[in-house]
Formats: C-alpha cells, structure tokens, sequence
C-alpha cells in the first residue's frame, strides 16, 4: 500500500528560531496519527506546514491524490493548492469560530463547501445539510440557526460536519477537544472515532491531551522542542516509553 | 464657483475650467482604465480618482467616466433612479452644459451618453450608445470577504461559491432569494460583478445589450465594463431560478405593463399610485407635453418616494 502522505526531513523555521525540524512520517489512507507534547514543542508548527498556511524551510511532502498522482505539496501552485483544500482535505481548528462562517445559518455553514465545489440545487444542499447535522448528533431541526447560538462543542461539530460534508480523504485537527468539558469531549471523540473508521478517513490530530490520542490514534508522534522525540503504535508507546520525555509526559496524565 | 472663473464664454460654458472639467492628464489615465475593463469584461481596473465638486456617493465615479469619454459632438442624458429631474440628474446634467457645452436631452433614443443611477432605461439602447453606471460598492463579495488581498485572490481563480451562500441564506430566511437590487451577476462566464444598486428587473437587460456600458465607483477608485453583446447571467440556484419584479398594476400615467413600477404615496391617508419609474419612457409613451406636467405634478411625490428608498438603502448598506 502507498502512504498517502509522506514527509521527509520537514523543517520549519521562524527567523533563526526553530519551528519544527526534520520531521519524517507516512500517513496511510484510514490511519489516524495524533501529534503529542507539551506546549512550544512545535505540534501546531508542524500541522501548519502540513497544512500548507506555513511555509517549509526544506524537506519534502508529498501526497498521492484520489486519482493516483503524486503531488509535491511544497511547490504546488496555488489554485490547485486551493482546489485540494477544497476537495480532499479538511481542516478542523482549535477555535470553531474560526473555521465557521459566524453570520450564516448552521445549513449554510455545511453547504458552503459544497457549493464552493459547484453545487446549485438548493433542495439538494439543505438535503445534505441536514443529514450531516444528524451524523454529527446535531438537532436537524435547527438547521437555520446561526452558529452563534450553538454551544461550544455544538459549534465544534458543525465544523466537523462542515470538514466532512465533501468527502475528504485527509483531514487535519488541531486540538479539536480542547476548551470542552470532559462529558462533551467524550461524545466527541466517540464520534471522531466513529466517523473516521466509517468514511476510512486520514485524520492528523494535533493534541497536547494523551487520553485523546489514546482513544483515537493508530500512531503517535512525540515532539519535543520542535523535534520528533518518539513516534510508533500507540499502545506501545503509551505502555512502553523509551525516550525520557515520554516517559514524563505518560507519567503526568492524571490517575482517576 | 469663484468669482474669477464665474464669467461665462459665449458658448454658455463656464471660463477657466478644461473641457468637461478634468484635467487632459486625468482623462487619458482614465481612458487608459476603461480600455483594459472593456478588454476584460466585468474586472475591476482599479484608476486614480480624483476629488470631484460633489461629494463620495453623489456619483462621483460616474462623473469621472462620463467627462473622460465625452466629446463636443456627444449629447448627453442623465438619469437618478429612472427619472431625469430629480436633483442629482439635473445637478450632473447642468454640470456637463457649463464645463463641457455638451447638448443635453431626456430622450433615451437622442442621447449617446446615459449617466444612470439606480436604473437601465426601459427603452432599447441601440449601438453608438454608452451607459455610463455611478458605483457606490464595485466589489460583490465585500460583505461576505472582508479581506481584500482575499477578494481578489477569489476573482482571480473565479471561486465564486460564496456568492450563493448569500442567495442560499436568502432563501432560509425569506423563503426565496430576496435580494432585489445590486443581484450579482457572471460577466462573460468568467467574472462576478455587482451591476451597481440596479433593481434585478434590469439584470436581463445587461445581458447581450448593444450599448456600451461603463461602471465607475469614485470612492473605491475602481471602473469595470460590459462591451456590447456581452452574456451576463445572474446567479441563482437550479430549483430556485431567477426572477423579476413583477406587479399587479399597470403605470397610471401610462398604463404600461412591463416597465418598473414606483409606488407613491399621494396623501396622508396612505392613497397610493404606482408609475414608470423611467419618466421618458413614460413621457415617450403618454406623447409630448402632456406626460411632462403630468410628471411636474407629480415631482414633489416623486421625490419623497426616492428619498425613501435612499433611505432604505443606505439602511441596508449601515
């Protein structure tokens, strides 16, 4: 099988300071990755130049498109940049009004990307609107309400099922939990896990959280001052940390 | 007007100013502008405007389109909202007669320049003609794009789905797409355009017309063109498509069907009437002077009907 996504030797900078350096990984297609460490350690840095929003310094990412071809993602052009976003990737922010457009209705919100894509039936799109919301356990009926009178982790799921509503191969999270309490995380990452293992989807998830990446990923790399300090099956290391920085962080998660 | 350049020359223009007020250099600026929009169809060249003797919103851009392309031989007609005397159509005419002694008209079909505001005339413009379009926003995406840099990135890779996130919101709120002026239109199935707060009952008339028509906005300092026949379609969705005004009266100056109709309130017990808001063609069509009291008459009505939706307008624009 060919990764879907591969870095090699990825590195970004600020000035002389050091963002992330030689980060290498492949992302295969259905594979969730989550991208752990502390604050500074350079998670966001590296989703931010997977993402394309920050430049790469020098490495190289390439990812193969739905129809087979190789794509080098650092020298792409800009519309197909944009096309790509558009059509095979999402992006879930920390904020969700960030990634939502706060003055239209929730309906609007998941139909933007399709019509961005070319969709004009608007029977059609209010159709998809509202089986999204469903999937993503939101109330059908308030299709026309704004974002702004949802709560936080309501929005958090309208971006989700906006994320979705394309059929994305890949998409990238950057602490999708955080600023959620813990009973409205849960339900959450119950139906991450539950969407990504059904729609066979590609998720990097950025989360400074251990039970989240216990909970979602297949893989996990550990960052620490910009670097990869430890990357592998997830089970194996959370249960058997080799590098002392890991062996920190699992030991810092709270007992219940 | 000072009293150094009050005096008038024989051919009743004012002394002391260039021809149609502006400056040789600027008008070539201009032209160099209105050259490149009418290369590319319904893109917006953004041109060094100038201050004008009336202020931002009064028609400046308008203004400055109009004294670039005019020419001694040119006779021109203004319109605001349709009508030819309201205070803004007389204002700029008057100013074209003293600084350039242009012939002016009311009549569509003696005019080759057409200043409008807020209306096309209902009378078929033929080839030769110019209409010349007074733009308060030229960027249709303003409201939902902030970014500038962003706007012109969407332009520029024709991403326009977020012009029917608006119409989409249209319908969920009012159950079909509200918008009734300034509908944004596709020039030449490759530009989103603003038509410039025309109601959407003239969007049919952009589309393949034989005039010439210019857009000017002097605030935002950007001019946009549609060359003569040229396909503008407005935007919609499949299952909700198009549509223009429609009304059940018929003008009760004329009796047309099938021009914009104005509603007026005519006393203090909400009397209302409705009539061509296109007061040539509904001259044109009474015949003569007749239509031209009747229209006297009914100037005071008129006005504050307009003001009215001014007011409206710039309600909607706060």
């Amino acid at each position: 099988m060919t990764p879907l996504l591969s870095a090699r030797g990825l590195t970004t900078r600020y000035g002389a300071r050091i963002g992330c350096e030689d980060v290498s990984f492949d992302l295969y297609p259905g594979e969730v990755l989550c991208v752990v460490g502390e604050s500074g350690s350079g998670k966001s840095t590296l989703l931010g130049t997977v993402a394309l929003r920050v430049q790469a310094a020098s490495g190289s990412l390439t990812y193969v498109t739905a129809h087979g071809e190789p794509l080098n993602l650092l020298t792409l052009s800009e519309p197909r940049r944009r096309l790509l976003m558009r059509t095979e990737w999402g992006f879930v922010e920390q904020n969700p009004r960030d990634g939502l457009r706060m003055t239209v209705s929730s309906g609007a919100n998941i139909g933007e990307p399709l019509m961005a894509v070319g969709a004009r039936h608007f029977g059609k799109i209010r159709e998809t609107s509202s089986d999204w919301m469903r999937r993503v356990e939101l109330d059908a009926g308030r299709i026309d309400d704004l974002p702004a009178s949802f709560s936080g982790g309501m929005q958090q799921r309208l971006q989700i099922a906006r994320n979705l509503v394309t059929g994305p191969r890949l998409v990238l999270m950057d602490e999708p939990t955080a600023g959620l309490d813990v009973s409205v995380q849960a339900r959450l990452l119950d139906l991450l896990r539950t969407l990504t293992a059904q729609l066979h989807l590609a998720c990097i998830i950025v989360t400074h959280d251990i039970g989240v990446a216990r909970l979602l990923a297949h893989r996990l790399m550990v960052m620490q001052g910009g670097r990869v300090v430890e990357a592998g099956l997830t089970d194996q290391v959370l249960d058997d940390p080799q590098h002392p920085y890991t062996q920190l962080l699992v030991s810092s998660v709270l007992p219940v | 007007m000072n009293a150094r350049h009050g005096a008038e020359s024989p051919d009743g223009t004012v002394a002391g100013y260039n021809f149609a007020y502006l400056d040789e250099q600027t008008k070539r600026m201009i032209r160099r502008a209105l050259l490149k929009a009418v290369a590319i169809p319904g893109h917006q060249i953004p041109f060094g405007s100038r201050e004008m003797p009336l202020p931002y919103g009064w028609g400046t851009g308008g203004i400055q389109t109009t004294a670039a392309i005019i020419g001694r031989d040119d006779t021109l007609k203004v319109i605001d909202q349709g009508s030819d005397d309201t205070t803004n159509a007389v204002n700029i005419r008057r100013f074209f007669a003293r600084t350039a002694g242009v012939k002016t008209t009311t009549r569509t079909l003696d005019a080759t320049i057409i200043q409008t505001r807020h209306r096309i005339p209902e009378t078929p413009l033929r080839e030769g003609q110019i209409l010349v379009y007074q733009v308060p926003m030229p960027e249709p995406l303003y409201r939902l794009e902030p970014r500038v840099a962003e706007c012109r990135k969407l332009h520029a890779l024709s991403e326009y789905g977020l012009m029917n996130v608006k119409l989409y919101e249209d319908i969920v709120r009012h159950g079909s797409i509200a918008t009734t002026y300034d509908y944004p239109v596709i020039v030449n199935d490759r530009y989103l355009t603003a038509p410039s707060p025309i109601p959407k009952f003239d969007n049919p008339k952009l589309h393949m017309n034989a005039a010439l028509q210019l857009f000017g906005a002097g605030r935002e300092r950007r001019l946009y063109a549609i060359p003569p026949y040229t396909r503008v379609r407005s935007l919609d969705f499949d299952d909700y498509p198009f549509e223009i005004q429609r009304w059940e009266h018929a003008c009760e100056i004329c009796g047309s069907r099938e021009s914009f109709l104005d509603e007026m309130i005519v006393d203090d017990k909400g009397k209302r009437m409705f009539v061509c808001s296109d007061s040539d063609y509904c001259a044109q069509r009474v015949g003569g002077n007749e239509a031209s009291t009747v229209h006297a008459t009914l100037d005071e009505a008129a006005d504050l009907s307009m003001n009215e939706r001014a007011d409206e307008t710039e309600r909607e624009r706060a």
